[in-house]
């Protein structure tokens, strides 16, 4: 099921910002917060914690371009993250990788040009033992192969 | 009686279809008429299993697995009949390969439910913090020291003089933090642990905040392990409503609590002092040791940060069994260490046995060798900033020293297979490139050196001035080691260093190499 997201939308975003402003350290939890429910992080949210925080502008700015999680811009429909970290490596993530690539005709890290589907490099699911291993919109799927990964590819397709 | 049946909500398990089966397993039972109860536990860690589902019985629950959706009718004829099944393995305490471990922290592992405290209750847990609350801190710290106890994040610092260091600290305030960004490919016992038996967590934690006199902890936890934060969540309220957690914890008078906070997918925030930036709400780079976190950690106040199964080891040997966790291991490495075999591994999974087991007894003899097959040609202990290591490093023990003097590391305890297809250049390339991405950019030697690795990986691969470039990357190999600030610029070299050393064919320009394997 991809995730259902809302609009941006000031007011809310600051009811949300104000939700957590209290807390020791809040700056990455708002953020999460926020993408959880915009589906990424809106520009004009960063002056707005910053301002609740007493921090500036250029502060919140550096962390939320620090983390890798944070989206600048909302994903495609289906997120899928393939895990391409060491033991997927060894266990033919390499090959896999470069399939669900060909198929969708992206490169990883890109969204498809009809914005369905966003693919993405995660480094390491702790799913090692199962390996390759990947996640379908916070879906976690192991022991990957062709068909698997054709499958997955299909359903983020839909 | 409903009958019960165990299938694990580990993610592990979950990936390869444990929540299909448990809804065959309903549907199925509802078409009997068969009453059962689905009890959703931890994994037991043998992963070529999963998903494994248990049965309760007079002897004791026996375990199917592999199973599949399409496995489950004839599995509950077999259930019914008490007869055979190819998929059975028998009673699942007695399988071979669970039974040659030591399990002291993965004891309750696979077995309790992970939601109830209850059922940790029942199974010795929240006994170490009991005996806690009647010791002084001088008491509890002696049994940490006796244990031997070594922090099981990699750096294998002893858990009793930093958790002495911060009771000796005086401040208004001090912090206990859990370090569960486990983000080395290969290492999985966290994750495993706070799906499967978070309470040990939660208890460990606990005792290190009346012993510190810390009143407030968090668990920081990896964005990547949506399923461990859930449990941990879940657990810390299950908790809270026991009086295990929160104000004058079972009647004593003590206080202390619990929170969650979620990494953004930074691996440097498995540094500790980069994981306390993000825990403030900063970024997360890296800070210059001294102070110490003992000293100015958290917000600046005294802090004791510790990995997980740091955490996780503490009720059993506060439970009384801090001699009996120093009488296992070798040299300096007391007690046991939980092993993540992982990979290209036939048998992968977690092996919780004492130090001193041989890296070629856990490949070959516990991990059945290679999943494809084919030979083993290298393996990467500790993560991604382990060294590669040959057969012929085979008989080195798993203790922090042995490893230390064979140019390695065994870090978090992950052991990543490879066969015989690897090209160990392209592994030294991602060494160097992951480096370059997660470098948090602070010290010049990551930085820079790490970017400057991947190019001059490159040229070597293309078969330009080899020899030379092969003396640049040793040399870089070096800055890195001596001159960065914390072990991602300074233990980068490890996986590149050793790739070189012992499998120095793969660096030899593309047609020569193809010549050799003709």
């Amino acid at each position: 099921m991809a995730p259902a997201y809302e609009p941006w939308n000031a007011d809310r975003g600051a009811e949300i910002i104000a939700e957590h402003a209290r807390l020791e350290g809040a700056t990455l939890v708002i953020l999460h917060a926020l993408q959880e429910v915009f589906g990424y992080v809106p520009e004009p949210a960063i002056p707005m914690i910053a301002q609740a925080l007493n921090l500036s502008r250029a502060e919140i700015h550096g962390v939320f371009t620090f983390y890798h999680d944070f989206r600048h811009e909302p994903a495609g429909r289906h997120v899928l993250k393939l895990c391409r970290a060491e033991a997927c490596q060894a266990a033919g993530g390499d090959a896999l990788a470069a399939r669900a690539e060909a198929k969708l005709g992206i490169a990883l890290g890109n969204t498809t040009a009809d914005d369905r589907v966003t693919l993405e490099p995660i480094y390491c699911l702790g799913l090692c033992a199962t390996a390759p291993s990947a996640m379908l919109d916070g879906r976690v799927v192991g022991r990957l192969d062709e068909a698997r990964i054709d499958a997955l590819v299909a359903e983020a397709q839909r | 009686m409903k009958m019960r049946i165990f299938v694990p909500r580990d993610a592990g398990a979950i990936a390869v279809g444990a929540d299909d089966v448990v809804a065959a397993l309903e549907q199925a039972a509802e078409k009997r008429g068969l009453p059962i109860t689905v009890v959703r536990t931890g994994s037991r860690g043998l992963y070529w299993l999963e998903p494994m589902v248990e049965v309760e019985t007079v002897e004791g629950r026996v375990a199917y697995g592999p199973v599949s959706p399409a496995d489950v009718p004839s599995l509950f004829d077999a259930i019914a009949n008490n007869g055979p099944h190819a998929l059975r393995l028998g009673i699942a305490d007695e399988i071979p390969w669970l039974k040659r471990q030591t399990r002291l922290t993965f004891a309750r592992c696979g077995v309790v439910d992970p939601r109830s405290v209850e059922d940790y209750r029942a199974h010795d847990g929240y006994k170490g913090l009991e005996r806690a609350l009647t010791l002084t801190s001088d008491a509890i710290l002696a049994d940490v020291t006796t244990s031997g106890l070594r922090g099981r994040g990699g750096a294998g610092f002893p858990t009793g003089i930093k958790w002495k260091t911060v009771a000796q600290a005086s401040a208004d305030r001090k912090y206990i933090v859990c370090n569960a960004d486990e983000g080395d490919s290969g290492t999985f016992a966290d994750r495993m642990i706070m799906e499967g038996d978070p309470f040990v967590v939660i208890e460990g934690m606990t005792i290190a905040g009346i012993t510190v006199g810390a009143t407030k902890g968090y668990i920081y936890i990896r964005s990547e392990y949506p399923h461990a934060v859930e449990a941990m969540n879940a657990a810390i309220a299950a908790a809270r409503r026991a009086s295990f957690l929160g104000d004058r914890i079972c009647g004593s008078a003590h206080n202390f609590d619990l929170e969650v906070r979620v990494g953004a997918g930074a691996y440097v925030c498995g540094e500790e002092t980069s994981l306390l930036e993000s825990l403030e709400g900063r970024r997360g780079i890296v800070r210059a040791k001294p102070p110490l976190p003992a000293h100015k950690g958290l917000f600046g106040k005294p802090t004791v940060i510790n990995n997980v199964l740091s955490f996780a080891a503490i009720p059993f040997i506060l439970a009384g069994g801090a001699k009996a966790y120093a009488d296992f291991g070798m040299g300096r490495s007391r007690g046991t260490m939980p092993i993540q075999l992982a990979g290209n591994i036939k048998y992968g999974g977690l092996f919780e046995i004492a130090f001193g087991i041989t890296l070629g007894e856990l490949i070959d003899d516990v991990g059945g060798g290679t999943f494809t097959g084919r030979p083993v040609r290298a393996v990467q202990v500790g993560g991604p900033l382990g060294a590669y290591f040959p057969r012929e490093l085979f008989d080195t023990p798993f203790d922090y020293e042995s490893f230390a003097a064979r140019d390695g590391l065994i870090g978090h305890g992950g052991i990543v297979v490879f066969d015989d297809s690897v090209d160990m250049a392209k592994q030294a390339r991602f060494a160097m490139e992951f480096c370059a991405v997660e470098s948090c950019g602070k010290c010049t030697p990551c930085r820079i050196g790490s970017t400057r690795g991947v190019e001059t990986i490159d040229k070597i691969r293309a078969g330009e001035r080899v020899e030379e470039n092969i003396a640049v990357i040793e040399d870089l190999c070096n800055t890195m080691k001596f001159g960065s600030l914390c072990a991602l610029g300074g233990f980068t070299p490890y996986p590149v260093s050793s790739a070189l050393k012992h499998f120095r064919e793969d660096f030899a320009p593309v047609p020569t190499r193809q010549q050799a394997a003709e």
